[in-house]
């Protein structure tokens, strides 16, 4: 009988890898299997930090915009390689995480806040046209040098895989056990010896590397951006949104939340966005209100154990 | 100088009504209303209808514009806030319920809007002032000119919205502190448990200030064609991060504090707009920032709510 943790990784981490490695040769269209890609990075990077800690990144997207810039920045001023360059973004992503740490001394609502307000001061810091020379400001990249879609996808895919494999790893380790018990109740958590500060800085800085390394890979594949495109707080709620609505603190839930949803989006949302955003806000209310803990919940309340 | 520090008053007089609706939901429900900006936008919809409608003075949209969101709060009240209250994160949960919301909102206005800007005259506010005057005293009729103060003039819509602002704090203020439903909201904002169990209504207070909050903030958006110049249905998410720097500076759960931090954020505002424009925009995040770490309760909080 093989351990949970490898059984975790062999019958989900390797079939949803292999299909997202092969999909392109049967399937036509390259940007929204990537889109796919993308939002299965971050909304594990939010189940990371949501799902096991309970912080509410409201401002996840800060991350992933960080991430996108310091591809580009290397790109530009030092015409570093891609995949160097990736590598850089989710340091970026990093260092600013560090810089906010100190919002994990704020608690629930008070966080989600400042996170947001976080991610649109770096928003608004990198569109300033007084940084013009450095970020182009608001005008927005254009790095044709780097363009290579295919490589990109399979960076992405690789990306996701880590992601995937650092969810098994908090599912069935010590350490996620105590994040969680950290997220229940901090007091006695610590008064049973977990370093709680430790903990969870140690999951916001993997949360901020993970949408880090996604916003490069982002900003690798598309080439031309604008600040308004990778700190569009879309990121930040779909991500979010995607995490709560398969239930997060779980390895398959985020899946089954981008999988549904953001098929659903696809199917509806391009030709009108207006009626995709009603249809979408009445998707939102109805999940907080008649299924708070999200897709997985109604297995496990058959006492169906969901990983 | 001058000129910049009395329109800091005038606008901050402004930011306090609105922020004042969401601080008093937040203080007595817990509960974090990102439609908060969108009621505002709402109430804009109001005072455009009401001039191109009847064709008269937007500040009959006032009344109008308390009564129809008073109304639509209690409805909204009981259809959402008990089954959020019964799940197991109630703050969390509501970001995210009232994000949907807002969506939805959102959505509706521009099926039935469009995405264009809309302005009104802003000789319009305030011309029933210009008729009684004509009317009663003689003199000539015509648009109200700029407001001397301190020997500078002021747009008339300024200082008309500033002071209704100053009228609504009053009222709110003889609410909670004179009246015996205030009295009561002020018990569920300090222990909502024990106000429970010494037998208050607790839903029916809560859905007071629910109404009230929303009322407040429609009225506030009755002036915001004429002190943002314009607005489109997507106006609502912009002004709810600006209400929660606003109440996070004076104090979340202090609906008074609100009136300081407004000024406070008014004065900055006009400060940094004369001097220093293009770092402007980072002005409401960083100072959101910067005041929930320095002081989390807010200029004039008690310390509750640290992690």
């Amino acid at each position: 009988m093989p351990s949970a943790a490898s059984r975790h990784l062999l019958f989900i981490l390797a079939p949803l890898v292999a299909v997202f490695a092969l999909l392109p040769g049967v399937y036509q269209n390259h940007l929204l299997l990537f889109n796919f890609v993308i939002f299965l990075i971050l909304a594990q990077g939010v189940n990371i930090i949501y799902g096991f800690t309970g912080y509410l990144p409201f401002g996840y997207v800060g991350f992933f915009g960080a991430g996108a810039y310091g591809f580009a920045i290397m790109v530009m001023h030092l015409q570093w390689p891609a995949v160097l360059a990736v590598l850089v973004g989710g340091v970026v992503a990093v260092l600013l995480g560090l810089l906010l740490t100190p919002l994990l001394r704020l608690s629930g609502a008070y966080f989600a806040i400042a996170n947001l307000a976080a991610s649109l001061a770096v928003l608004h810091f990198v569109a300033n046209p007084a940084l013009e020379g450095i970020t182009k400001g608001p005008y927005g990249v254009s790095l044709t040098g780097t363009f290579n879609p295919t490589h990109a996808y399979y960076a992405a895919v690789v990306v996701m895989g880590l992601t995937v494999a650092a969810v098994v790893y908090l599912k069935n380790s010590a350490f996620g056990l105590a994040l969680q018990a950290v997220r229940e109740d901090a007091v006695s958590a610590s008064m049973a010896g977990v370093n709680v500060v430790k903990m969870r800085v140690i999951a916001w800085l993997a949360s901020a590397l993970i949408a880090g390394l996604a916003g490069g890979i982002y900003a690798w594949y598309v080439s031309v951006f604008y600040p308004d495109n990778v700190f569009s707080g879309e990121f930040s709620i779909f991500a979010i949104v995607f995490a709560l609505f398969g239930g997060v603190a779980t390895i398959t839930g985020p899946i089954v939340g981008v999988i549904i949803l953001y098929g659903i989006y696809n199917l509806i949302g391009f030709t009108t966005p207006q009626y995709f955003q009603l249809i979408y806000g009445l998707l939102i209310m109805g999940l907080v209100l008649f299924l708070p803990a999200g897709l997985v919940s109604l297995a496990t309340r058959r006492g169906w154990n969901v990983p | 100088m001058t000129y910049a520090l009395v329109a800091g008053v005038l606008f901050g007089l402004y930011f306090s009504l609105v922020g004042i609706g969401l601080n008093l939901v937040f203080g007595v429900m817990r509960i974090v209303n990102l439609a908060h900006g969108d009621m505002l936008m709402l109430g804009a919809f109001i005072a455009l209808g009401v001039v191109g409608i009847a064709g008269i003075d937007p500040l009959f949209a006032v009344p109008l514009a308390f009564v129809v969101f008073l109304l639509a709060g209690l409805l909204l009240y009981w259809v959402l806030v008990p089954r959020l209250q019964g799940s197991a994160n109630p703050e969390m949960l509501s970001i995210i319920l009232f994000f949907g919301l807002s969506q939805v909102i959102e959505a509706v206005t521009t099926i039935f809007a469009g995405t264009s800007e809309r302005s009104i005259q802003s000789r319009l506010l305030g011309s029933v002032f210009t008729t009684i005057k004509v009317k009663w005293f003689g003199g000539k009729a015509g648009g109200a000119g700029p407001i001397q103060i301190l020997g500078q003039g002021f747009p008339a819509p300024w200082v008309i919205a500033a002071v209704t602002s100053l009228i609504v704090i009053a009222l709110v203020y003889l609410y909670l502190y004179h009246t015996r439903l205030g009295t009561l909201t002020r018990a569920v904002m300090s222990r909502r448990d024990e106000a429970l169990a010494t037998g208050i209504d607790v839903d029916r207070v809560s859905a007071a200030a629910f109404g009230i909050g929303l009322g407040i903030a429609a009225v506030a958006g009755v002036f915001a064609p004429f002190m943002f110049g314009s607005i489109t249905p997507a106006f609502g998410a912009d002004a709810t991060v600006t209400s929660f720097a606003i109440v996070v500076l004076g104090s979340l759960g202090n609906p008074l504090g609100t009136a300081l931090g407004g000024i406070v954020y008014g004065l900055c505002y006009m400060l940094v707009q004369t001097y220093l424009s293009s770092w402007a925009d980072l002005l409401p995040y960083v100072l959101l920032i910067v005041i929930l770490l320095l002081r989390p309760s807010g200029l004039l909080g008690r310390r509750v709510r640290v992690a």
